[in-house]
């Protein structure tokens, strides 16, 4: 099993979520293969759905090269599409969901639960889980994996185990940092129990401005409080907000802080505290997608989730990646990537103009970006080339 | 007193407050020709409770004018938008009266562009214009004001919706205005000329306060701070940058140069990561309101708090939650005002504050006296445990988001901690109630809140009995504001002539009959009893008995205005 890039100790379920620098990514595609790439339409590239993820837990890395080769890569310069699959490996077999990872119809209007207005985050929308399971989890504060969670149960157990009001179980909780379209709630409820080392700092600027606001309690909430977790969520305040003039706030303000909070949620990526959601096309594809950047802290997240969401129209190919995954990425890995992947990724900045994604520091790209697209390589000359230069270079 | 030529009389009364000038008007003719022909600041507490006319003609040379118009709870949409309380008409009447006015201070007025025009050209000496939850208006008002008052000081515009015109009006002051000492328009949505903005505040050496709005970027601000190093109150405009970059580091450097700033606002639009740069601030800092700025979560909060040792008044979110209040109250030993506003009003149940930051506040912050507290819970003990601490207050206004929400511990109303409050709090001048409440708070009030000028009921008491108690109990009442609780008639007519005492009383969706507010105006001809009438709720003669949604009363020299938009009905 190659080494969890993430410093996880398999089969015991107890990670520290660490941001991977990209040198230690691992350039292989086809270690690790328990983790498949789930697309949004519930046909993974695996032949079984969720078990399976247990069962190639165990499994060698090679058993799927074809289904890696159908995986996108996006070629990030300087980065690697980590290995996803570390994540999975520290399932503990108990906590994994038997039901279908996705419902093959997407979740209407992106809203997970009947009982919530949640504020969906954009990778995803779109990634239906059974909607039974999603009453049970009131907390709409679970943004990041409210949609995956066909068994809420296991999910507010999870929850209710961790202290209350610990940062911590929120960490996990709200905010997937790698997200993971493709796992099912199984995983999900392993990471709520599971991240408790998770970065505060990270997941602060991850989760939206308002539901961070009311994070110390999502355990709560996730409880006993359907409504009270997310703001956005209108059932039960929606009787409170009839009584005119209550409480008693001057409109200014209140229109103030809904503009501020607005903004910060809006879905052009306005820049500001919380929620940074951006555009993401796809050449070829017939919809776009959205990612809240702020959930990322390097371009090797990014990448990889990016990867995961578009997998299912990629026609990529992987060169042959003969190295273990715990190697650093060689030159000639990312060569290889490079040439074999059909995509680039570029971004749109304030000035309107279209950039290769890698090149400034991450903060100064997550201000700076407007949306992000995927681009075929064939179309990206005068972006893709700087990076073959760099590798020229470099051998 | 009489062997006091007049010169010198004069010039005591100068150093009484518009009250007392009230009084000593009263003593004898020649002091009430002096005080009269010497005042020069006026304070009408209710745009409709004298005419403009009868305010010349009782003071013929003011010079500033302190004007407030709609009923509090205006303020919570519970007034219809075209009630009244216009300056035009003031305007026009001290345009012909007081050509040497200089000030004019407005509060729930509405403005129009043509009286800001008007006024722009009225009043050659006019000096200072604060507007504070006006309407009306837009920035062609203001590009008026900018242009053509010569030797304007002060421009302070607060929470306003101001509409847009995209006129440039900040460019509208002249070069030759160098007198600005304070410029306030960060409640304005557009965005301003940036280089005009510069030009000015380096034009203007006695500027102290300045509050730019969000479109100004922080890399304006840095140039703005190296203009203006003298600055006392600032506010940001967009406090969004890169931390690496090189505006935040001349950003730090600017700030670091502004020794005078001792109160700071703004941050709408703010990068937590470079608050750092203003901590050097913090250190001498009396004033923070970051109640506008939900993007700085909690724990960032407490990072800059930490730093402020000195606070006297503090406004903030309760995104610091109770953990927050904890290190305010270890660190702000100087505290002296404190309000927490809801970032989400409407989210239930998850308490971001609940009693026991107030607690940890009023075991921290002795002398605080004045407080606006919005929370999700509360407990008699805690309010009697915060009474003990601080008896100090004289404005405390607690906001329970749950209407009728009783102690949260023992299920009992608040009737006790409330009671506790005004029993130590023996200077208490202003109390806004919430929660659970019975008819027993207000006996407490009555007893014993023997200052109160101001009181704020809401969704509280069982019976007329209530109502009564305060009445009979608090002798200097001035306002009494009351929703959505069971006082009728019998309450509203007991003691008629209380209401002459009092600037107003305000009911809405209480039990007061239209009968009983006939009889009212029929007792009391120096009192307007104004019936608001939204629509359909009454026929053209409605029956004695029907119930009023909201009523009005406020006591009156001039009988009833003309200007009463066809849904006021004054009986």
């Amino acid at each position: 099993m190659s080494p969890p890039l993430l410093g996880v100790v398999e089969g015991q379920g107890n990670v520290s979520l660490v941001a991977l620098p990209p040198a230690s990514a691992d350039g292989s595609c086809q270690n690790n293969s328990e983790l498949k790439e789930r697309n949004y339409m519930g046909l993974s590239n695996c032949s079984s759905v969720d078990s399976s993820a247990i069962s190639s837990l165990s499994e060698g890395k090679n058993s799927s090269l074809n289904l890696k080769a159908t995986e996108l890569r996006l070629g990030l310069p300087g980065s690697q599409s980590p290995q996803r699959d570390p994540e999975l490996s520290l399932l503990s077999p108990g906590k994994l969901d038997e039901k279908p990872l996705f419902s093959l119809l997407p979740l209407k209007g992106g809203t997970q639960s009947s009982s919530q207005k949640v504020a969906v985050l954009g990778n995803k929308r779109g990634f239906s889980v059974a909607m039974d399971g999603f009453s049970e989890i009131k907390s709409a504060t679970f943004n990041e994996g409210n949609w995956m969670f066909p068994a809420a149960g296991s999910d507010s157990e999870t929850a209710h185990s961790a202290p209350q009001g610990k940062f911590s179980v929120n960490s996990g909780v709200n905010v997937m940092l790698s997200p993971r379209p493709s796992l099912n709630s199984g995983v999900k409820s392993v990471s709520v129990k599971e991240h408790s080392g998770a970065q505060p700092g990270m997941l602060k600027e991850a989760t939206p401005v308002k539901v961070l606001q009311e994070s110390p309690h999502t355990a709560n909430e996730n409880s006993h409080n359907p409504s009270a977790a997310a703001k956005n969520n209108s059932s039960a305040p929606a009787a409170k907000a009839e009584v005119v003039g209550w409480p008693p706030i001057r409109s200014f303000r209140k229109n103030t802080l809904a503009t501020t909070s607005k903004n910060n949620d809006e879905v052009d990526g306005k820049p500001g505290p919380g929620a940074l959601f951006v555009k993401v096309s796809m050449d070829g594809a017939p919809y776009l997608r959205k990612v809240d950047l702020r959930t990322y802290s390097a371009y090797q997240e990014l990448s990889s989730a990016l990867e995961k969401m578009f997998s299912c129209f990629t026609i990529g190919q992987c060169g042959s990646h003969g190295d273990p995954g715990r190697e650093m990425l060689s030159e000639s890995n990312l060569r290889d990537l490079l040439h074999g992947s059909e995509y680039v990724l570029t971004y749109e900045d304030k000035d309107g103009d279209w950039m290769l994604v890698g090149d400034v520091p991450w903060e100064m790209f997550i201000d700076s970006c407007k949306r992000l697209r995927i681009m075929k390589s064939s179309d990206a000359i005068g972006l893709a080339p700087r990076a073959m230069e760099k590798c020229r270079n470099r051998n | 007193m009489t062997y006091f030529p007049e010169e010198v009389v004069e010039h005591m009364f100068d150093f009484l407050s518009h009250r007392d000038r009230n009084a000593v008007s009263l003593v004898c003719k020649s002091w009430y020709r002096l005080e009269r022909w010497s005042r020069q600041r006026v304070f009408v507490g209710n745009c409709y409770a004298i005419t403009p006319e009868r305010l010349i003609a009782r003071f013929p040379r003011i010079k500033a004018l302190t004007l407030k118009g709609k009923p509090h709870f205006a303020d919570f949409n519970l007034v219809p938008h075209d009630w009244g309380g216009f300056v035009h008409p003031w305007i026009e009447a001290m345009a012909k009266s007081y050509p040497g006015l200089e000030e004019l201070r407005l509060k729930r007025i509405v403005v129009s562009d043509e009286s800001l025009e008007l006024l722009s050209r009225s009043f050659p000496n006019f000096k200072s214009l604060v507007l504070v939850s006006c309407e009306g208006f837009t920035t062609d008002g203001l590009a008026a004001i900018a242009a053509n008052c010569r030797v304007l000081k002060e421009l302070d515009l607060q929470e306003i919706d101001v509409e847009d015109r995209r006129g440039q009006w900040l460019s509208c002051f002249p070069d030759s205005c160098t007198t600005l000492v304070s410029l306030n328009f960060s409640c304005l949505k557009g965005e301003v000329n940036l280089g005009a903005l510069e030009r000015l505040v380096a034009r203007s050496p006695n500027l102290k306060n300045l509050r730019l709005n969000r479109t100004v970027p922080l890399e304006n601000l840095c140039k703005i701070l190296s203009r203006a190093p003298q600055l006392v109150d600032l506010g940001t405009g967009s406090y969004v940058q890169e931390p690496n970059s090189e505006h935040y580091m001349k950003l730090t450097s600017a700030v670091l140069n502004c020794k005078s700033v001792r109160s700071l606002s703004g941050f709408l639009d703010v990068a937590p990561r470079c608050l750092p740069a203003i901590y050097p601030i913090c250190l001498n800092l009396t004033s923070l309101n970051l109640s506008y700025s939900p993007g700085i979560q909690g724990n960032e909060l407490i990072k800059l708090i930490h730093h402020c040792r000195k606070l006297q008044r503090l406004w903030i979110l309760d995104c610091i939650g109770d953990k927050g209040l904890g290190v305010v109250a270890s660190t702000c030993k100087e505290l002296q005002e404190l309000r927490v506003f809801p970032s989400d009003p409407y989210g239930g149940g998850s308490a971001a504050v609940t009693e026991e930051g107030l607690v940890a506040i009023s075991m921290g912050c002795r002398n605080l006296h004045s407080l606006l507290y919005f929370c999700h819970q509360m407990s008699n003990a805690a309010l009697i445990t915060v009474a003990k601490n601080c008896p100090n207050f004289t404005r405390f206004r607690l906001c329970i988001l749950d209407p009728q929400k009783p102690d949260h511990v023992t299920l009992q109303p608040l009737d006790e901690g409330f009671g506790a409050i005004v029993q130590s709090c023996k200077g208490l001048r202003r109390l806004s109630l919430s929660g659970l409440l019975t008819d027993q708070v207000f006996l407490y009030i009555g007893m014993y809140a023997e200052r109160l000028e101001m009181l704020s009921i809401a969704f509280a008491g069982d019976s007329d009995k209530g109502m009564l108690y305060v009445l009979n109990g608090c002798k200097y009442l001035r306002k009494l504001e009351i929703r959505d609780s069971p006082f009728g008639d019998v309450a509203l007519l007991t003691d008629v002539g209380k209401y002459e005492t009092m600037r107003s009383l305000w009911m809405s969706s209480c039990d007061v009959t239209f009968g009983g507010c006939k009889a009212l105006a029929q007792k009391m001809p120096r009192l307007n009893v104004e019936i608001i009438n939204e629509k359909d709720q009454m026929e053209e003669n409605p029956d004695d008995r029907q119930k009023v949604e909201k009523v009005y009363v406020y006591r009156t020299l001039d009988g009833p205005r003309r200007d009463a938009p066809d849904f006021v009905w004054t009986l």
